[in-house]
């Protein structure tokens, strides 16, 4: 069974990623979305073992390789200021943003 | 001949025999591009022109000075009668997906276009420690999603120097086209299903991507983490080798690079290939394509393509080599399918950092509260492969899909890993130490031909990203051209950390073909 991204689901999708779409984007992006489901249905065609592991990472990583973890020490950054000019927006060392969206408790 | 025309190995001899100097081989490549470069990518370009068409527009940001400044200090060492480094003299081009400190770093998007990045990525920062020449950053597909680099918000994109009416390939077209044009003599990109191999396959140079975990991918603007890898694009072998010398070990800021030793590259090139067993797979010679029904059709590979790969087997052969054919890869074909999901769901993950907070850019419209400002500046600032992406890695990973597609596609990796064990296994049936493949299922297509098509567009990387998803090293280097005059590229692939295997066999297929005529064959650009 191939599944299908219907003009409802899509909506739905778009609001979770935080986007906005003009009629012309959605309709291409729907459309080839649908397109890679019908691509990636092949999957499901593939005999696997009922054991078959994950794999997150084709290279394994044993102990032999893997570096050991660092200390857990607190490093101060030497230039913030580097990283806070980046910033679209800030006051005083601090990064501006919008209200964020609340609902007042009943 | 000019200097920038020469190899990375040329150029180390020329300047410490004090034949040059690093700011004479600095100044003929800049030269090179303000001859063939033509108008640099930008977000605001007006219509291509006729003369645009001729050009490569490989740069996003030129870095001259930085060079100049670099170029000035190794003669200053040389002079001294100091070391200058490994890579002392060489232009180098950093793929725009690497932060540079204090320089514009894009990743060929709206909402990184006035980024500039406060810390260097560490295989830059060892490029610069060996002396090498950064002159600037290159285009590539917007955050490198995409085979072709016309996804990249910033125009003119890439175009391929053997005929400028097609691809160079991608994401790291910008690479590609910088090295194959004498822009650069060589380049770092980024390999996350084919990306470093699929453009120098198609751009008739040397690109390598190596093992998982070898080189660092700290200060790497990440698409697909389990996947990307750092890489050389170099004219020859050789200089892969030395590239890969210098941006490969262990980084305490990368917990997951390996702390498997470096082994001297290039000391290991010239041992030729006798006793190597390299192998041949039928499964790397059928090409599926899907079909708009949800089926897939097969097709045979070009037949240019495919007798170039023989040729190299019978070449390797004649030098020793023994060649195993019929070593069986049977799950090469789900490669695409599976990457589709894996690369979509780590691709939206990371892409969920951009939102106009902490840098890049926000939208400048009147907005109510963040959510809505979120909404507005990812509209704005992400081309359209990034929101496809996101919108397909967050369906699949979806609580009620994940099973069906997300970790189904994981233990089809495993699947895929499994035939490369097989195959490399050194008490199994095959033992081998390479398989030699094509790179690609054609070489350089028109412009324009496939963009647009976001499934089709995939399966140009078929037979690259098997790797991938296995972690194991892939060399693509040139062989030969086709009856339109462009490169075609075979592959060698190995097991973990066995780079120096795949660089040897590389050199030991230069050294067979070091005086045919497509070797002296010039990409269209220079002629």
């Amino acid at each position: 069974m191939t599944d299908e991204i219907t003009p409802e689901l899509f909506a739905h999708l778009v609001e979770l990623a935080a986007l906005e779409l003009d009629a012309q984007e959605a309709e291409y992006l729907r459309r080839q979305l649908n397109y890679q489901l019908k691509a990636i249905h092949e999957l499901e065609a593939i005999p696997l073992d009922e054991d078959t592991p994950i794999t997150s990472h084709g290279v394994a990583y044993t102990p032999e390789i893997s570096q050991p973890p660092r200390a857990d020490e607190w490093h101060p950054y030497p230039a913030p200021q580097d990283i806070l000019s980046q910033a679209p927006e800030v006051d005083d060392g601090y990064i501006v943003v919008p209200e964020t969206p609340t609902t007042p408790l009943e | 001949m000019e200097l920038c025309d020469l190899s990375a190995v040329e150029l180390y001899r020329l300047l410490r025999e004090r034949k040059t100097s690093a700011v004479e081989i600095l100044q003929s490549t800049l030269e090179r591009i303000g001859e063939v470069e033509g108008r640099m990518g930008a977000l605001e370009n007006s219509d291509l022109t006729e003369e645009d068409k001729q050009k490569v527009h490989a740069f996003i940001t030129l870095t001259d000075e930085r060079a100049l400044e670099q170029a000035r200090r190794v003669d200053a060492r040389l002079a001294a009668g100091e070391d200058p480094g490994a890579l002392a003299g060489i232009p180098v081009s950093i793929k725009d997906i690497f932060c540079v400190k204090d320089t514009p770093t894009t990743a060929a998007s709206r909402i990184l276009a006035n980024f500039t990045a406060p810390y260097t990525a560490t295989p830059v920062e060892r490029l610069e420690q060996s002396g090498a020449l950064l002159v600037g950053k290159v285009n590539l597909d917007e955050f490198t999603y995409g085979s072709s680099n016309e996804s990249s918000a910033f125009k003119p994109t890439p175009r391929n120097p053997w005929d400028p009416s097609r691809v160079p390939g991608g994401s790291s077209g910008g690479s590609a086209t910088a090295v194959a044009a004498g822009e650069s003599v060589l380049s770092l990109g980024t390999d996350t299903a084919g990306s470093i191999r699929q453009p120098a396959s198609f751009c008739g140079v040397v690109g390598l991507k190596p093992t998982y975990g070898r080189v660092s991918r700290y200060g790497l603007i990440a698409f697909a983490s389990s996947l990307d890898c750092p890489g050389p694009l170099a004219k020859d072998v050789s200089g892969a080798a030395m590239m890969l010398q210098v941006i490969a070990g262990a980084d305490p800021k990368d917990s997951t690079t390996a702390t498997v030793p470096v082994p001297d590259y290039l000391a290991e090139l010239e041992k030729g290939v006798k006793g190597l067993r390299i192998g041949l797979s039928p499964d790397y010679f059928r090409i599926t394509y899907p079909t708009p029904d949800g089926g897939f059709e097969q097709q045979p590979l070009p037949a240019e393509i495919e007798q170039a790969v023989y040729r190299a087997a019978d070449l390797l052969r004649q030098m020793g080599a023994e060649i195993i054919e019929d070593v069986p890869m049977p799950n090469t074909r789900y490669g695409i399918p599976a990457y589709f999901v894996i690369s979509r769901v780590e691709a939206a993950s990371n892409l969920h950092r951009y939102d106009g907070v902490k840098y890049g850019y926000r939208t400048p419209q009147a907005v109510a509260d963040l959510r809505e400002m979120y909404r507005k500046t990812r509209a704005e600032g992400f081309g359209i492969q990034p929101k496809l992406r996101i919108l397909m890695g967050m369906y699949v990973s979806a609580a009620q899909y994940s099973a069906r597609y997300y970790q189904r596609a994981l233990r089809v990796r495993t699947l895929i890993r499994r035939d490369f064990e097989q195959a490399f296994d050194r008490n199994g049936a095959y033992r081998l130490d390479a398989l030699l493949t094509p790179t690609t299922p054609t070489t350089a297509f028109e412009m324009a031909a496939v963009y647009g098509d976001s499934v089709l567009m995939q399966y140009a990387d078929q037979l690259t990203v098997p790797a991938n998803h296995a972690g194991v090293p892939g060399l693509s280097i040139p062989a030969g051209l086709d009856a339109q005059g462009l490169p075609i590229g075979i592959q060698l692939l190995g097991a973990d950390f066995s780079e120096d295997i795949l660089l040897r066999i590389g050199r030991a297929y230069e050294i067979a073909t070091q005086g045919e005529a497509w070797r002296q064959a010039r990409p269209r650009v220079l002629a």
